[in-house]
């Protein structure tokens, strides 16, 4: 039983804003006053302090095999960032492409408690969940990438839209899945001719399917099976100049199916194409305030090393042209690709701060903070470990002029950003950080202190500097137990991962097999991922 | 042709007085990892301060003096009595001082070192010098592979300093140079200044297969044998630059005594690799 006591409580979920209360924790479990025996309780005197629920990140790259060619590709990282074991934890390196227990000492550190692993192809799941297992302190899920699965889109040829919608069923549920992530929808399968996709209708290659038909129809069977969180998206044309219309486009198409779409700051350029990219974030912003079935997440770069990695095989290959250096491309058979290549955002380089502009843009001009999260697309557009930062430039607008002037005379000649008056509150937050996030996904326990939810909370140490207030929380609780005091781990747990499993009709398994002996390299039989061979995990239910 | 031992040398330490003198207490195969031995924090500090530093033994953090004497305290000048061959990452990072071994020595040492002078009298393991940004680090002895390379993983590696091998050094010699000069007087291994962007490779033995593999800018000089050089690069002409004669003239002062006269003499000059930007270039000394 443990007890946080006289803090300022910033709890959206449930409305809460700067009120001082007491929060009572008992089995892992926010519970009313009345259940705790105070002779027995610990208490944490937390008068004074700023208490939030645990942090939940939306969107972050920490596991699988993407992440792990980051490891092997840049050993150059582990030199960035290195821990020695201790008592309780142990070593671990790198600051862009963390080993798997420091990714979690790390988000533990900076009071989070439950991250999204953002892409995995179902082919590569089982190394992903094996990863997962090993990053301790907080609960992660896993988004499956779909976008460009040949069975799925042979069903949409076919119109065999009821198939389609029970192979997704059983393939999120056989991948141990949360959501179901698009990436380029066709373009990823056009790259392996060489190609990619421009607009909604163009046609990929083989299948005649468009971009357009992929979107609705996953939309639609997102829909159906009442999954927990909406499609998660990578729309087309990332990192281009002018391909803030086809987002836009693409907005429009998913409001009404409801559509999340990720690390918006990469998708929200102006200008003409093949020309330098220039912030599009009043129209960006004006399209998500007038969407309801819209949100976001920024991807805000954070200036200095990143490693790009993304399903994209395409826009993976035209960054590598453009910087040179290491590049990996691959090729995951009939599900997805994907590719990597390591960069660093440079302060004093246009482009660079154009993206850096374009992204802190998009969160000032959001009217609705409960629409647009926090990510830095970890560890695309930087490190996780730069969300203070972002913070602190969102929080302080002295700061963030300081900062701005920094930059290069081409990024900020008739840039917004001087004229956004726009401070956010810790109440604002608490919920681009939180509680948004925690609805977004459909995680009911997360994200909010109200009575039965899981006892994942936050305490932190008033000051100034926004930036050190959330580098270094006074306390972090995860399910109950204290993990991180003054700043410094204290404590190593494991972490659950959650997933759906939604019904299907077993006739389709007799096509599923069928489709294995004519294409995978693996069958049928050892592609399933049983929760029995996961760590500690948890079923979130569809309804 | 080649060269001899440098005279200047024995001279030099013998007038030096206040130097910290390292010795290993015992002898151990478990890896020592000693970053902190090295000028920029043994200036200032007391001898317990010294015996306090931190090294690991194996995974084991250990302090300094528990794994070595020391005799000495405040000085910019380290002495390390015996092979030291199992300590890694000696004067790694170090800015000025000196550290001269009176033995072998473990792998890294003088990593990312940006100024001051090592000193290695007998044989110096893998990635010395790797990734240096000043100074001087010479070995009397041989060096092993990856010598004044780059870092795993970057594409950038020495950037400033010099560093003299008298012996003889592995593969990968200046892979990835950015500046800087490596002269190595015995042999090197295949693949010597691979990748290299900028900067001066001198080598008055054998040079081995496929120097320059993916060379941008740069000079390798041949004054010894030399295997055929990669298909890459191009024939051009019958060369006397001036600038190698300067660069031979810097060794000379740095206390490199060469048995002939090396100025003034004629090298075939090739350039490439056209596979990278082509823009380097390999000279092979005109045997007369
Ligand atoms: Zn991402």
């Amino acid at each position: 039983m443990l007890g946080i006591t006289g803090g300022k409580v910033f709890d959206p979920i449930n409305g809460i804003d700067g009120r001082l209360m007491d929060i009572w924790i008992k089995d892992g479990k926010v519970v009313p006053e009345e259940m705790i025996d105070k002779s027995e309780a610990q208490i944490i005197d937390a008068s004074g302090k700023v208490v939030m629920p645990g942090g939940v990140d939306i969107h972050s790259h920490i596991a699988g095999a993407k992440v792990n060619s980051g490891r092997k590709m840049c050993p150059e990282d582990s030199l960035r960032l290195l821990r020695p074991r201790s008592q309780i934890t142990r070593s671990g390196s790198g600051l862009t492409v963390p080993s798997t227990h420091l990714t979690g000492y790390l988000y533990s550190e900076m009071g989070y408690t439950t991250v999204m692993e953002a892409a995995a192809a179902p082919l590569v799941a089982r190394h992903t969940h094996e990863e997962l297992e090993d990053i301790p302190n907080i609960d992660k899920g896993v988004f499956i990438t779909m976008g460009n699965n040949h069975f799925i889109m042979k069903c949409i040829r076919d119109g065999e839209l009821g198939k389609a919608k029970d192979y997704v069923a059983w393939l999120v549920g056989a991948a141990k899945g949360f959501a179901i992530k698009i990436v380029n929808p066709g373009g990823v399968e056009n790259w392996k001719y060489g190609k990619n996709v421009q607009n909604l209708d163009d046609e990929v290659i083989g299948f005649g399917v468009t971009p357009r038909q992929i979107l609705t129809t996953l939309g639609q069977i997102n829909k159906d099976l009442k999954l927990p969180h909406p499609l998660h998206i990578h729309g087309l044309r990332l990192g281009q100049a002018g391909n803030v219309d086809i987002t836009i486009e693409t907005m429009e198409l998913m409001n009404e199916f409801n559509g999340h779409f990720c690390h918006v700051q990469f998708m929200s350029y102006g200008g003409e194409r093949g020309s330098l990219p220039q912030s599009a974030s009043k129209k960006i912003a004006q399209a998500i305030n007038e969407k309801s079935g819209v949100s976001v997440d920024v991807g805000q770069i954070v200036f200095g090393p990143a490693t790009t990695m993304t399903s994209d095989g395409p826009a993976q290959f035209s960054l590598h042209q453009r910087i040179g250096g290491k590049w990996i491309n691959d090729d995951l058979e009939s599900e997805s690709g994907g590719g990597l290549a390591p960069l660093t955002f440079k302060r004093n380089n246009p482009l660079h701060g154009t993206m850096w502009l374009t992204g802190l843009e998009i969160f000032l001009l959001v009217d609705d903070p409960w629409k647009v999260f926090l990510t830095t697309d970890h560890p695309n557009a930087g490190p996780f470990l730069g969300y203070p930062q972002v913070i602190r430039l969102l929080m302080d607008r002295d700061y963030r002029t300081r900062e701005f002037e920094r930059l290069h005379t081409k990024a900020k000649k008739n840039a917004l950003l001087p004229e956004l008056k726009r401070e956010y509150t810790l109440y604002e937050i608490a919920i681009i950080t939180r509680g948004g996030p925690a609805r977004r996904l459909g995680l009911k326990n997360k994200g909010h202190l109200g009575i039965g939810a899981d006892a994942d909370l936050t305490v932190y140490l008033p000051d100034d500097d926004k930036e050190e207030m959330f580098s270094h929380p006074a306390w972090v609780v995860k399910d109950g137990e204290i993990v991180v005091k003054d700043g410094h781990l204290v404590r190593e747990q494991p972490g659950r991962t959650m997933y759906v499993s939604p019904n299907y009709d077993p006739q389709i398994e007799e096509d599923i097999k069928a489709h294995f002996k004519e294409s995978y390299t693996i069958s049928f039989e050892n592609y399933s991922i049983r929760s029995e061979h996961m760590g500690p995990n948890e079923k979130i239910s569809c309804d | 042709m080649g060269c001899v031992s440098c005279v200047g040398f024995n001279q030099e330490i013998a007038g030096i007085k206040d130097d910290i003198v390292l010795r290993l207490k015992e002898p151990t195969t478990i890896p020592i990892e000693a970053e902190s031995i090295c000028p920029d924090l043994f200036v200032k500090r007391s001898y317990r301060e010294i015996y306090d530093l931190p090294v690991y033994y194996g995974r084991r953090k250990m302090r300094l003096g528990e794994l070595f004497s020391i005799d000495g305290e405040k000085s910019d000048f380290i002495t390390i009595e015996d092979d030291v061959s199992n300590v890694k990452k000696i004067g790694s990072k170090m800015t000025s001082g000196k550290i001269v071994v009176h033995g072998d020595v473990g792998r890294h040492v003088g990593a990312s070192m940006a100024g001051g002078e090592i000193v290695i009298r007998g044989n110096a393991a893998d990635k010395a010098g790797i990734n240096m940004q000043g100074g001087l680090l010479w070995i009397k002895g041989n060096a092993g592979h990856q010598t004044g390379s780059a870092l795993p993983g970057e594409n950038k590696g020495v950037n400033h300093g010099v560093i003299i091998v008298e012996g003889n050094a592995g593969l990968e010699l200046g892979a990835c140079m950015r500046r800087g000069i490596i002269a190595v007087l015995g042999d090197v291994g295949d693949f010597a200044g691979a990748r290299m962007i900028a900067g001066s490779i001198l080598v008055f033995g054998h040079l081995a297969k496929r120097a320059g593999a993916g060379m941008k800018r740069g000079s390798i000089i041949s004054f010894g044998s030399s295997e055929p050089l990669l298909p890459t690069y191009r024939y051009e002409a019958i060369v006397q630059p001036v600038f190698i004669g300067i660069l031979l003239k810097y060794l000379k002062e740095l206390g490199i005594v060469f048995e002939s006269d090396m100025t003034g003499k004629s090298y075939e000059r090739y350039s490439g690799d056209i596979n990278a930007l082509g823009k380097g270039e390999i000279f092979i000394h005109v045997k007369s």
